[in-house]
């Protein structure tokens, strides 16, 4: 009898020293679900791309994007254009200026709208989101009142058009860079917060945070160390899908002159926006930022449906 | 004074509806007056059918849930009045384990900070590495590899996630703890090691159990005191060996007639009371006696009109029932036919597959039920394992008290020489009666020397086989 009761104990004893001794989160599960994606790696590999070209495309760029260094060569008044050649490998825009190097810079500045106008709105979001969750869970009936009237705001938010909304925006704070990221930030303000509030609403009623409340956690601590964390992997989800929106909605901003007013920066929006006065005699000049804008945006999306997966406790395994 | 009293506590949560504006439209009377006390180093039961209000009530005492009206008093102090900063410091004398041993766990927490978490909000603990020396002891105490220390909850089995929830409670030292269906959600051998490790821990520390279930025999196996509820009251409480040999309220009657007992003959011959009808709803609860709408032994009078009280019915043993002492004395004659149906009445009843034998007396008959059960809890898992298979599937009563039997049973068994046991036949019929040891007691009946028991035939096994194959055990 006792024996037998040693055996049990030394086997156990034994277990859990062989036993790898340190467990892995679900952040370091899910990340190996993702590398375990296509999917994932497909869409990260464009970003990767995306990104490097971004922050190294305006040193190997063969020449300056600015510079109208081939003026005389181009006469867009009588359809007059320069396709890809030996110097210019991506030909001539309608003021003579390389193509190829108006792209390469033209994905700093896209990637730069891209990801500050999805990082205000997640910001934005996620802090309205988290003050509604919060209260709504353990605000008690204040608390609720709060959510309610924030929540009623955000659905106002969310009732207008999103473009529509970032056009009223632009106009009212005027034409400039920084406004199309406000603009196009604001409009992914109320997604965010919505996502993270309803997603917090689902976790503030499970049972580990009763059992956080029965255990005399403070409410803070529930909050930011439980509730939060939880609630997030959809919230980074939506991020990543936003940010091929926010390409999206910045190029269309641009598209409709309420972008950068400095309409020599190249940008992927603004250089789709000025090819379309020439899209007949030169359509490739609107081809190659439409086809970049695209394969950005689905790079992110292919990532953030992954992560998805990933991220998703139901196909744990 | 008892450790835990509670005085009249009600739990209503209100119905709203609007838009801006909510408006209460009516009240989900989910605990409606409930009193009673837990003794300390007692365990209280609290029985009662899905949506009768038992978990509940069980937030309430830790005020989870906001208490409407009635008193909660732990220790002199009253929980229901204290403010939120003050109720949370006291939640270190209170603990809770949950049903979900998996959801009540956080995800992205690794058992250490699970551990610590209750430490850290009380201030226990002066460092890092105090806490952890703590928290390896309990480890050690709810039977848990300290390797655990860095892993997370989904890479436990269910048995053990309930192991890391009873060790969180356990952490903070508490004076009760509140055990909302602690076992549910585990499997029958899984439960088994779990209550004992509750009733080891209990021995150990000295703690207050208030445990919340629906299942009779594990109620019945750990508690002192029970208390059955229906819609959101209790209708009776007495000691659980009282409460269980004669239930006085027709509830508990009805309750008590639907455990099955691992036994065809007493099965097909036991009386078994069917209730009619829904639970009515906690937000129409019936007038007068909660009960009343399906009760078999309804009274024209009061019944409808007034809600009895718990009054004590000598002993301890307390029932909400005007007609009780009648009902108990045959005074009153049931009021619904068919609602206690004769056992002639039912086809073969479908609970409980008959085990390979039958037997003339219900003791020892069932050699697989009681023996299969009784290999589950864990140190003497092994003994018995054979006669389990023939087991029968339900929940019985008698299971969980078998457990308790298992273990002296298996020790008998392993004590058992080759000449001391029966026949194989009587090796069965010992198991029935003492739970022994499976394997050895066939392994007993068939070594050449058969001892002093009576070689029997094929038939049936008689008491006094059993009988003499017991007395050759204890002689050795």
């Amino acid at each position: 009898m006792s024996t037998k009761t040693e055996k049990i104990d030394r086997l156990a004893e034994l277990t859990a020293q062989t036993e790898t001794s340190s467990g892995s989160s679900l952040w370091v599960e899910a990340f190996r679900r993702l590398r375990a994606s296509k999917m994932a790696v497909i869409g990260a590999c464009i970003i990767a791309a995306f990104v490097v070209i971004a922050v190294i495309g305006p040193w190997i760029a063969p020449h300056s994007p600015i510079a109208q260094t081939w003026r005389g060569d181009v006469l867009p008044n009588q359809n007059v254009f320069v396709g890809p050649r030996g110097g210019n490998w991506l030909g001539l825009d309608h003021l003579g200026r390389d193509e190829f190097s108006r792209m390469l810079e033209g994905a700093r500045q896209t990637l730069l709208v891209g990801v500050v106008s999805t990082a205000l709105g997640f910001a934005v979001g996620a802090a309205v989101g988290v003050a509604a969750g919060a209260a709504s869970t353990l605000g008690g009936r204040a608390g609720r009142r709060f959510d309610s009237v924030v929540m009623r705001f955000i659905d106002m938010m969310l009732a207008i058009p999103s473009l529509l909304l970032a056009v009223s925006v632009a106009a009212v704070l005027g034409q400039s860079l920084t406004t199309v990221m406000i603009a196009v930030g604001v409009v992914q303000i109320p997604i965010f917060a919505r996502l993270l509030r309803g997603s917090m609403l689902a976790q503030g009623g499970s049972e580990y945070v009763l059992a956080s409340r029965a255990l005399g956690v403070r409410k803070r601590r529930i909050v930011l160390g439980h509730i939060v964390p939880n609630s997030l992997s959809p919230v980074i989800v939506q991020a990543t899908l936003s940010l091929a929106t926010a390409i999206i909605e910045a190029a269309a901003l641009s598209y409709l002159g309420l972008g950068n007013p400095d309409a020599s920066v190249p940008e992927w929006g603004v250089m789709l926006a000025q090819a379309q006065s020439y899209f007949d005699a030169a359509p490739s000049l609107a081809v190659y930022p439409a086809v970049a804008i695209i394969i950005t945006a689905l790079g992110f999306t292919l990532l953030g449906e992954a992560m998805r997966e990933a991220l998703d406790p139901k196909l744990r395994g | 004074m008892s450790l835990l009293e509670l005085d009249g506590v009600k739990v209503h949560f209100p119905v709203k509806k609007g838009v801006l504006f909510d408006r209460t439209v009516g009240h989900v009377y989910a605990v409606d007056g409930v009193s009673l006390s837990v003794e300390a180093g007692q365990t209280y039961g609290l029985v009662g059918e899905s949506g009768c209000g038992k978990t509940t009530l069980g937030r309430a005492i830790l005020r989870l849930v906001d208490i409407t009206e009635g008193d909660v008093v732990l220790d002199g102090t009253n929980l229901a009045e204290l403010p939120g900063e003050e109720m949370r410091g006291m939640r270190r004398r209170l603990q809770m384990v949950f049903q979900d041993p998996l959801g009540s766990l956080d995800p992205r927490q690794n058992i250490e900070s699970i551990l610590s978490e209750g430490m850290a909000a009380h201030g226990i603990g002066a460092d890092r590495e105090e806490r952890r020396t703590r928290i390896r002891e309990i480890l050690a105490k709810v039977g848990l590899p300290t390797g655990a220390l860095s892993r997370y909850p989904h890479e436990f089995s269910g048995g053990q996630r309930q192991r890391i929830g009873i060790a969180r409670a356990l952490v903070l030292e508490p004076d009760v703890i509140i055990c909302d269906e602690p076992v549910s959600a585990l499997d029958v051998s899984i439960q088994a090691q779990v209550i004992n490790l509750l009733e080891e821990l209990q021995e150990q520390m000295g703690l207050t159990y208030v445990v919340i279930a629906h299942d009779l025999a594990v109620v019945r196996h750990i508690s002192d005191v029970i208390g059955v509820m229906y819609l959101g009251g209790l209708v009776e409480e007495g000691p659980s060996d009282t409460l269980y040999a004669e239930p006085l309220h027709p509830y508990t009657k009805a309750l008590m007639s639907a455990v099955p007992i691992p036994d065809p003959a007493v099965e097909d011959t036991r009386e078994r009371i069917l209730l009619t009808g829904d639970l009515p709803s906690p937000s129409k609860p019936p007038t007068g006696c909660r009960f009343h709408t399906r009760c078999p032994w309804k009274q024209d009078t009061l019944c409808a009109t007034e809600r009895p009280e718990l009054k004590d019915a000598g002993n301890g043993h307390k029932v909400a029932c005007h007609y009780a002492a009648e009902i108990a004395a045959g005074t009153v004659r049931q009021t619904v036919p068919g609602a206690v149906r004769p056992p002639e009445a039912e086809t073969a009843p479908a609970e409980v597959p008959a085990p390979a034998k039958p037997a003339d007396d219900g003791r020892t008959a069932d050699p697989g039920g009681r023996a299969g059960r009784a290999a589950e809890p864990g140190k003497t898992a092994e003994p018995g394992g054979t006669a389990g298979t023939g087991g029968t599937g339900g929940k019985s009563a008698e299971s969980a008290e078998s457990a308790e039997t298992a273990q002296g049973g298996g020790t008998a068994g392993t004590g058992t020489t080759p000449e001391a046991g029966g026949t194989p036949e009587a090796g069965d019929a010992v198991q029935a009666d003492e739970a022994a040891d499976a394997d050895e007691a066939t392994d007993a009946g068939e070594a050449p020397k058969t001892g002093e028991a009576p070689k029997t035939g094929e038939a049936a096994e008689t008491v006094e086989a059993a009988e003499a194959a017991e007395s050759a055990v204890t002689k050795d």
